[in-house]
């Protein structure tokens, strides 16, 4: 019963993507985006080199404005049109509401990251890169969008408004990619104990991303990312829920 | 009986501000109540904490015996919700959000079907079935709403302004639907529309400042006003002044009122004074000092006027 209202919600939101052109415009920008960093500053032809590394490598970066924008109207706009009063009054709880809405948003990002094929088609053609790597490396991308995904969703669930959703989301994503950068880090060891230092470096998403994009998925990423999303998921329930209380 | 819906000492704060104090009444099976009061007087935080879309702060509440809080699945399941201004996804055509719903409420394939087909039936959606709601009128957009509240055959019905914002057929045949569908079910409708009441309800409660300050069938409003049981008269225009001379001094005649003649078509309304029954005694009076009477009616009772009463009064 909640499977089949999971699936419900999943294939009502997917659908309401691509009933508005913002979808395809995200999409469009994405494809753009993501081609025009490989090329121009990740130096795909300079490098010599027929892997996707270029590709993959801005990936995090893009996803930094394009997730939350994909997030955002999740539970803001439910909120906005009333219709959240509709849903949350069948006989449903709030766990595969909030988990449909998810699958639906990050299937959508999966059909985006799909449509780069060209550019697999294009590192084949010249050489012969190892196809391994490339599709850890879309796997890894996908993952991290999801940790965006989960994370843009709990903030559309705070405000009736996209923009603050999306401002929220943005921000919230950017802290834990940048938590693995140097520049914070060094703020962090000059004081704080070893330990610390590596739990903050440990949650950037970048740090994790690294290793999928060079083909390897460790223990620690894989549990590292499904915290991340089913935390982020629950407190969107638990913010869905308080809105009733409060 | 048990009580289709039971409401116990339910109450809801925003903050500091109590939107419904303390309600408590009940709803059998048959009957239709008419939730009346005020804009803001706590009639949609009532209906939303029974739905389900508003936690109570205290105070409980069972639909068909289930707790609202304890057993909140089984309590939606027994409802049919029409939220407020029928709020609903723009981009899906009724057919389709028919569909959602009914998956959402576990309905099969086949019971899908005919319950979509009944509830289309039955609030008239045939011809916009394939279009996009957002691009329906008012009307239909309720109608989708109301068809969405109805396709599980639910035993509770709560329908929050029904007929807000549609025109006068609409109006009328959401109404008809109503009472098609009363017999066995228990129906909570709020309105500010009066007339909806006496058209439509078996009983009707009065809310204000978020506390029940009135709960009886519509007649027993009726006798309520001041105007029940007066007489309206239209005469003669020379005779007015015979006539007003003619009722001056019988004593249960509260005051003789001149009214507007081109907005209601009468002349004079004698009011009674409360309780008494006056029609026979004016009508003799009348005859004997030979006042030519065009038009003779018996008031029952003006619901817009107890409403202000009720609602105005400091409690």
């Amino acid at each position: 019963m909640r499977a089949r209202q999971t699936a419900t919600v999943f294939a009502r939101e997917l659908a309401s993507y691509f009933a508005t052109p913002v979808a395809y415009v995200l999409i469009i920008i994405f494809l753009a985006a993501s081609s025009a960093f490989t090329f121009y500053v990740g130096g795909f032809f300079q490098r010599g080199q027929a892997d996707l590394a270029s590709f993959f490598m801005f990936h995090p970066w893009l996803y930094l404005f394009l997730v939350p924008a994909v997030a955002m109207r999740l539970w803001a706009e439910e909120r906005r049109s009333g219709t959240i009063e509709l849903i949350t009054t069948l006989p449903v709880g709030s766990f595969p509401l909030v988990l449909g809405k998810f699958l639906a948003a990050w299937a959508f990002c999966g059909i985006a990251l799909l449509l780069t094929f060209p550019i697999w088609v294009t590192v084949n053609w010249l050489g012969s890169p190892d196809n391994g790597v490339i599709v850890m490396g879309y796997l890894g991308s996908w993952l991290v969008a999801g940790c965006f995904l989960a994370l843009g969703s709990c903030m559309s669930a705070v405000t009736r408004n996209q923009v603050v959703a999306f401002v929220l989301g943005a921000a919230l994503c950017f802290l834990f990619l940048m938590s693995g950068v140097d520049l914070v880090l060094a703020a962090f060891r000059s004081w704080a104990p070893g330990f610390l230092v590596d739990l903050v470096a440990s949650f950037s998403l970048i740090t994790h991303f690294t290793a999928l994009s060079k083909g390897t998925l460790p223990l620690t990423t894989a549990i590292f990312i499904l915290t991340l999303i089913s935390t982020a998921l629950f407190v969107n329930k638990l913010l869905v829920d308080l809105k009733k209380a409060g | 009986m048990e009580q289709a819906v039971r409401l116990d000492q339910l109450s809801r704060r925003f903050g500091r501000f109590t939107a419904v104090d303390r309600m408590s009444f009940g709803v059998r099976q048959g009957e239709v109540v008419g939730f009346l009061g005020p804009n803001g007087a706590g009639k949609s935080t009532t209906m939303r904490m029974l739905a389900g879309f508003l936690t109570p702060t205290s105070g409980h509440a069972w639909i068909m015996g289930h707790d609202i809080e304890a057993q909140p699945l089984e309590a939606r399941r027994a409802i049919g919700y029409l939220p407020e201004g029928a709020p609903l996804y723009g981009d899906m055509t009724p057919l389709a959000l028919l569909r959602f719903v009914a998956a959402m409420r576990g309905m099969s394939s086949a019971q899908t079907r005919e319950n979509i087909a009944t509830a289309i039936e039955r609030t008239d959606l045939a011809e916009v079935a394939y279009k996009p709601i957002e691009t329906l009128s008012k009307g239909f957009k309720r109608r989708v709403g109301l068809a969405a509240a109805i396709l599980h055959d639910p035993p509770v019905l709560i329908l929050d302004e029904p007929t807000d914002g549609l025109d006068p057929n609409q109006k009328h045949e959401v109404r008809a639907l109503i009472a098609d569908m009363a017999a066995d079910k228990a129906i909570i409708v709020s309105t500010h529309i009066l007339e909806e009441v006496t058209a439509v309800c078996t009983r009707a409660i009065v809310i204000a400042r978020g506390k029940l300050i009135a709960d009886a069938t519509p007649a027993q409003f009726q006798a309520f006003s001041e105007w029940h049981d007066a007489v309206a008269l239209r005469l003669l225009p020379q005779q007015i002044e015979t006539a007003i001379e003619a009722l001056s001094d019988i004593p249960s005649i509260y005051e003789v009122k001149r009214m507007n003649h081109a907005a209601d078509g009468h002349d004079l309304l004698v009011v009674p004074i409360q309780g008494e029954r006056i029609a026979s005694t004016v009508a003799d009076r009348l005859l004997e000092a030979g006042v030519e009477i065009q038009d003779f009616r018996v008031e029952t009772g003006r619901l817009d006027d107890v409403f202000r009463k009720l609602t105005t009064t400091q409690h």
